[in-house]
């Protein structure tokens, strides 16, 4: 009976993807963060750019690939701000280590994995940007609102399952 | 220990990174901010490259919505245009005749900040800015405008829109500019209270409301109420709209403080274009001034006319000869006897209106020419008594 072990799913299902790809989607993802709430002030709540690096994360299955893609990805997101570079760059890096973490160790292909891993990955994220708010920059004033993050754990998971549906399309087997 | 490394380097790698970002963090916080200059060199940088990366396809997103919807919207407006245009010219009409109202409110007002040496600073120019992205982020309420230094924006200038104060800009690159709004909450603004004239502080909060948080219970503040710019901020003209009062509780976590909630204005949430006020003055622009010297000249012969009926009426508001005459009073008509005559003097001196020769006829130096009125010693240096002056 084949079982697989550890080193055989990950040798089976780690994925690349085209330089341009790597470079364009995320970045089309930050455009699309910065540009659609001008239009539906709403859709603010989304976070697009955490839904490319659990995709990213996910499909490259290294530990410091996610990091690293989840660091980029943050840091850019933080400069299109006013806030300290840094605040979800953090964030998205432990993000993107976790993301990376969870994909060598359950299918990720699946659909009930891939609603849980996007709703619970955009919840820890809220609660970290909430300690990187109240303690990091001593922010006292800042809540965490836990219907308000529900809610945009539940859209951000709503959002990132046709998406990764989307960019399997342009994942690459090694 | 070669070992400890490829066997921990998942862990060490995310290590270092969160450390390196933490210390980056610390940095940033610790930097005292400078006016003008909000960011580290290095981080207005980074933060140009980003915006650098996102503008030109934000314009073209931006341009290509604005094509879309102005071609609709010019299509639907061409099935209503009699309409609107009937409509609009009613407007106009309502307009001018608040304006007219407006107007002499503003004539007042000027005559008093005049008197109080107050000095009022008007918006000489602004320029027109569209709003083409966001700063994606609900902690950063921030927006990106088309406009640079290149088009003459400066960082810390004020953003309004036709309802009201919208935010300030925080960093102006060469051809795109950040604007921090009101309602961010590290955003602030001085405000008055249009009817209690109290002072206050706005700033925005975590959740995107406008709020003012330093003022104690007071039963005269009442929601409704309209707030303005109080100019204190050195940011944002005075006498600009801000919101309206629209919740008042005391505040649990900073008592005896209330939390004032205002409606703002302007739609912070759906702004498409922006003023940017590149310039003030302590008078009224040129034109505005004349037409408030044209308003004051139409004021001035309203009120004469309501207060001299008898330009106008005539023979209608001849004296009743019935009432008794009265000299000093004025007099009926609009000649050069409009200011009363005083009565003829008992004892007419050198002082008496009339005796002396005027001005223009005299000449420096020459003796005092002979009048009707008797000659007045002059007063003697030696300590003695004063003569009065002899009667004629």
């Amino acid at each position: 009976m084949q079982t697989h072990s550890y080193t055989s799913r990950r040798e089976l299902e780690t994925y690349h993807f085209h330089p341009m790809v790597a470079a364009l989607v995320p970045l089309a993802f930050l455009l699309l963060q910065a540009f659609l709430p001008k239009i539906f002030p709403r859709l603010l709540i989304l976070d697009l750019p955490l839904v490319a690096v659990i995709f990213f994360a996910v499909a490259r299955r290294s530990p410091i690939a996610g990091t690293i893609t989840g660091t980029v990805i943050g840091l850019l997101q933080d400069a299109l701000t006013h806030q300290p570079i840094g605040v979800n760059g953090i964030a998205k890096a432990i993000i993107g280590y976790a993301a990376s973490s969870i994909g060598v160790q359950v299918d990720v292909e699946n659909l009930t994995t891939r609603i849980l891993m996007n709703f619970v990955l955009s919840w820890v994220q809220s609660l970290l940007l909430f300690l990187i708010f109240r303690y990091l920059l001593g922010l006292r004033d800042t809540h965490l609102v836990w219907l308000h993050e529900l809610v945009r754990a539940s859209l951000n998971t709503a959002v990132a399952i046709p998406v990764f549906l989307l960019l399997d399309r342009v994942k690459l087997r090694e | 220990m070669e070992s400890f490394f490829s066997r921990f380097k998942n862990q060490l790698v995310l290590i270092v990174i969160l450390l390196v970002q933490t210390i980056a963090l610390a940095v940033q916080v610790r930097r005292p901010v400078e006016p003008g200059h909000p960011d580290a060199e290095s981080v207005r940088l980074l933060r140009y490259w980003a915006s650098s990366l996102m503008t030109p396809a934000e314009r073209i997103s931006t341009g290509f919505g604005h094509s879309v919807r102005g071609g609709w919207s010019s299509y639907v407006g061409l099935r209503n245009v009699r309409a609107e245009n009937e409509a609009l010219k009613k407007q106009i009409a309502e307009m001018r005749l608040q304006q007219a109202a407006i107007s002499e409110d503003a004539l007042e007002g000027q005559r008093l900040q005049k008197l109080l040496d107050f000095r009022e600073h008007y918006v000489a120019s602004t320029i027109a800015a569209q709003v083409i992205g966001t700063s994606g982020s609900e902690q950063s309420r921030m927006l990106t405008l088309n406009k640079g230094y290149e088009d003459g924006l400066k960082t810390d200038m004020a953003v309004i829109t036709p309802d009201g104060i919208v935010g300030k800009l925080r960093l102006v690159f060469p051809h795109s500019s950040e604007l921090l709004l009101v309602n961010d909450p590290t955003s602030g603004a001085g405000v008055i209270l249009e009817s209690t004239r109290i002072r206050a502080i706005l700033h925005g909060s975590a959740n995107g409301r406008v709020q003012i948080t330093n003022l104690t219970q007071d039963s005269r503040i009442k929601p409704g109420e309209k707030v303005i710019t109080s100019g204190g901020d050195q940011v944002f003209p005075r006498g600009l709209a801000v919101g309206v009062i629209e919740s008042i509780v005391p505040d649990p976590e900073h008592q005896p403080y209330t939390l004032i909630t205002l409606k703002p204005a302007a739609n912070l949430f759906q702004l498409e274009e922006v003023l940017v006020i590149t310039g003030t003055q302590p008078n009224l622009p040129g034109d505005a001034q004349q037409q408030l010297a044209a308003d004051a000249e139409k004021h001035a012969a309203d009120v004469s006319a309501e207060r001299l009926p008898s330009i106008h009426d005539g023979p209608a508001t001849e004296a009743d000869p019935s009432k008794p005459t009265d000299e000093t009073a004025p007099p009926a008509n609009n000649s050069t006897d409009l200011v009363p005559k005083p009565k003829p003097a008992l004892h007419p001196d050198r002082y008496s209106p009339g005796t002396a020769a005027p001005a223009a006829e005299l000449t420096p130096g020459s003796p005092r020419p002979a009048t009707d009125a008797p000659a007045v010693e002059p007063v003697r240096k030696t300590p003695v008594a004063p003569e009065t002056p002899k009667e004629p």
